[in-house]
């Protein structure tokens, strides 16, 4: 009944390849970003922003980046907790060695650092697949931690050997920094979602997309169809690691701001990053959001009701969080393996026809 | 100095070809389930952990899920307080171990046959969280001393008999029984598997349904009976590996990341070969210690253990895909 199409007609062809060619998605995508830009940065507080919001957003760029490379070129990574790292690491030394540029530059720069990087761990996909190459890329996770955990030029000499993200200001306000205000770093993080999102979006399902999907779907008949493997998966991997990178210098510099890189991005933020996707639906911008949205809400909602709720010990629900995840991860691939995506959709249909199913 | 330093390296070597046969068991594993399945198994390690986990439960007489019921119905129940011998322990462990494969190919992978492997991949990934989950709330997550009786610390006799090949500065090669005895077990198990994949009738269904799902099923093996059998045979091969690295090192969570190192290993060796596993294994071991020894500790601020072998196998999968003994990857469109 609110759900419907009739009526709504494309006279032009830029109007009928829009993003969102239907009027209904479309005014509710606007209103998701007045409400994002406009509504909720008044209200935010520190506990929602940094509980759930900003690694939301943080995740949720993560998510964007890793489903390009899984989801829609069909590469399974396992390294992106080293990958985030890269990005967190390449914009601590990039705010520390210019410290007159403006960080949202350096985050930018960080994340073309760990495209180049991504890259060259990509450069092996052209001769192995599939899990092979999972596992080629877990070399890269345990790799990267190491070098950042080792060489100390890279956490400028620190006696901790950890990282500290110094104050930093964009427009005369704080984002970086112990003292940063709640809806400072939601719109920074924000910004560079909504950045994330549309370029993604509109990157997938361009030339580019179609070249992907088709390396996913088989790529030796992609490449016979006129597909160029190399440029298609190397194309894939740097822009993930884009994105990655992005969401890994946002996590060090605006979410925690001091960073022991073992500790922050292990293989276990790899897996994370990957149920996400896999929650959220392989190959879907929008089961990007919904996954990391799901992944992070989950936790903090297990611990409201175990140990707020029902006054359980901290550990007991941690191990009902992992059995919970895993078992979730088992049931989306046995029922609905496009995930929350693909229940989005199915829900939409429903709603077009509604309330009149015939 | 030159000869002590290389005595120094050949001890190093001993141990690495120790550390590296318990590599192997774990990887054994893996290529057990996916020779017969096509599943490449993330879970092996935290199957390790769980057994291992259960083993010391069983022995000393924990409540399964003490920790749950105490907070569910605010009781303090913790042990049985009763002992189990170990070898009794270690077969109803093995009773648990078919139960879990039984359970694993009736709940997951009955209903995901014919899916892509890297989705299964997946679904062993969210096993292996499901596993972890499971058994650190069913036995809880304190480190835990398994003690079934295997001799341990160095060997006084190679010690002593060996001391007179170095200089005063050398005392022998230092080489713990625990790995000694881990070698031993290790080549026992193979050789039965082998023994038991070559010989009985169970074991040649299993090779028969490895080289053809469809034509074994023509000829009347029942699949799914086969599945659950290779993920005994796995969970066997993962308890002992349990053991062993229990038995060395406490069992505790870091239990479940030796299956990490484990895949280098199977790059190295072929995911389809069972002999692959063992020589991936030895040359892993032996060569991050001698890495360590020679360039990792002097030069680089040491640690490169944690990533030497994936650097390793990354390096020898480019240009040998299908790993050392691994059957040539044929493509069709």
């Amino acid at each position: 009944m609110f759900y419907r199409e009739s009526g709504d007609f494309s006279e032009t062809y830029p109007a009928d390849s829009q993003t969102f060619p239907i009027k209904f998605d479309r005014y509710r995508y606007y209103a998701v970003l007045v409400v994002a830009f406009l509504i909720i940065p008044f209200i935010i507080n520190d506990y929602w922003a940094n509980a759930i919001l900003v690694p939301f957003l943080i995740y949720a760029i993560a998510a964007i980046g890793l489903n390009i490379l899984v989801g829609y070129c069909g590469q399974v990574s396992l390294g992106t907790g080293g990958f985030m790292a890269v990005g967190a690491y390449a914009c601590y030394k990039l705010m520390t060695t210019f410290p007159d540029v403006s960080i949202m530059f350096h985050i930018l720069i960080s994340g073309g650092i760990t495209a180049a990087v991504v890259t060259l761990f990509g450069l092996p996909s052209l001769r192995i697949k599939g899990f092979y190459l999972a596992v080629a890329t877990l070399a890269a996770q345990f790799f990267l931690v190491w070098l950042f955990n080792r060489v100390a030029w890279f956490y400028n000499y620190s006696a901790s050997g950890q990282i500290n993200a110094p104050d930093r200001t964009v427009f005369g306000h704080l984002v970086t920094g112990p003292n940063t205000d709640a809806w400072a770093k939601y719109m920074i993080c924000l910004v560079f979602l909504t950045f994330a999102g549309i370029v993604a979006r509109n990157l997938t399902r361009g030339s580019l997309g179609r070249k992907w999907s088709a390396i996913r779907d088989m790529d030796i008949a992609a490449e016979i169809i006129g597909v160029n493997p190399l440029s298609a998966k190397l194309s894939a991997f740097a822009i993930s690691g884009f994105f990655i990178g992005i969401s890994g210098a946002l996590f060090f510099s605006v979410y925690l701001g001091a960073v022991e890189v073992g500790e922050a991005f292990g293989i276990q933020k790899s897996f994370l990053v990957l149920f996400m996707i896999i929650i959220g639906g392989l190959g879907s911008v929008f089961g990007s959001f919904a996954g990391a949205a799901f992944m992070v809400l989950l936790p903090v909602l297990l611990k409201n009701v175990l140990v707020g709720g029902l006054g359980w010990d901290t550990a007991l629900a941690a191990h009902l969080e992992f059995v919970i995840v895993g078992a979730l991860i088992i049931i989306f691939l046995i029922a609905e393996p496009h995930g929350l995506a693909q229940l989005w959709r199915v829900a939409k249909e429903k709603l077009r026809l509604w309330p009149f199913p015939h | 100095m030159f000869p002590d330093q290389f005595l120094f390296g050949v001890e190093v070597m001993l141990n690495g070809l120790m550390a590296g046969v318990l590599y192997a068991l774990v990887a054994l594993g893996f290529v057990l389930i996916f020779k017969a399945s096509g599943i490449f198994n993330y879970a092996q390690g935290v199957m390790a952990l769980f057994g291992a986990l259960t083993l010391v439960g069983i022995m000393d007489g924990q409540v399964p899920f003490a920790h749950l019921i105490n907070s569910v119905f605010g009781t303090d129940v913790h042990h049985f307080g009763w002992h189990v011998p170990a070898f009794l322990s270690i077969l109803l462990v093995m009773v648990v171990m078919v139960g879990l494969a039984w359970c694993v190919q009736h709940f997951i992978f009955r209903h995901l046959v014919g899916q892509e492997p890297i989705i299964l991949f997946m679904a062993t990934i969210g096993l292996a969280y499901f596993m972890e989950g499971f058994g650190d709330m069913m036995w809880n997550s304190e480190i835990k001393k398994l003690d079934i009786g295997i001799p341990q610390g160095g060997s006084m006799w190679i010690e002593e008999a060996t001391s007179f090949l170095g200089g005063t500065n050398f005392y022998g090669f230092f080489i713990d029984k625990l790995e000694i005895v881990a070698s031993l077990v290790a080549i026992v198990l193979v050789i039965v598997l082998v023994a038991f994949a070559q010989y009985t009738k169970q074991g040649r269904a299993m090779r028969a349904v490895a080289d053809d799902h469809q034509a074994a099923l023509s000829v009347g093996i029942s699949l799914s009976f086969i599945w659950v059998l290779v993920w005994s045979l796995a969970g066997f091969v993962a308890l002992v590996a349990g053991i062993m690295w229990g038995a060395k090192s406490g069992v505790q969570f870091s239990l479940s990341l030796i299956a990490l190192k484990a895949l280098p290993v199977l790059m190295l060796g072929g995911f389809t070969s069972i002999p692959g596993a063992i020589v991936g294994g030895l040359i892993v071991g032996v060569g991050e210690k001698l890495f360590e020894f020679l360039i990792g500790a002097p030069f680089l601020g040491g640690a490169t253990e944690n990533w030497f072998a994936y650097m390793l196998a990354l390096v020898f999968l480019v240009f040998r895909p299908q790993g050392l003994f691994g059957e040539k990857i044929i493509e069709r469109v």
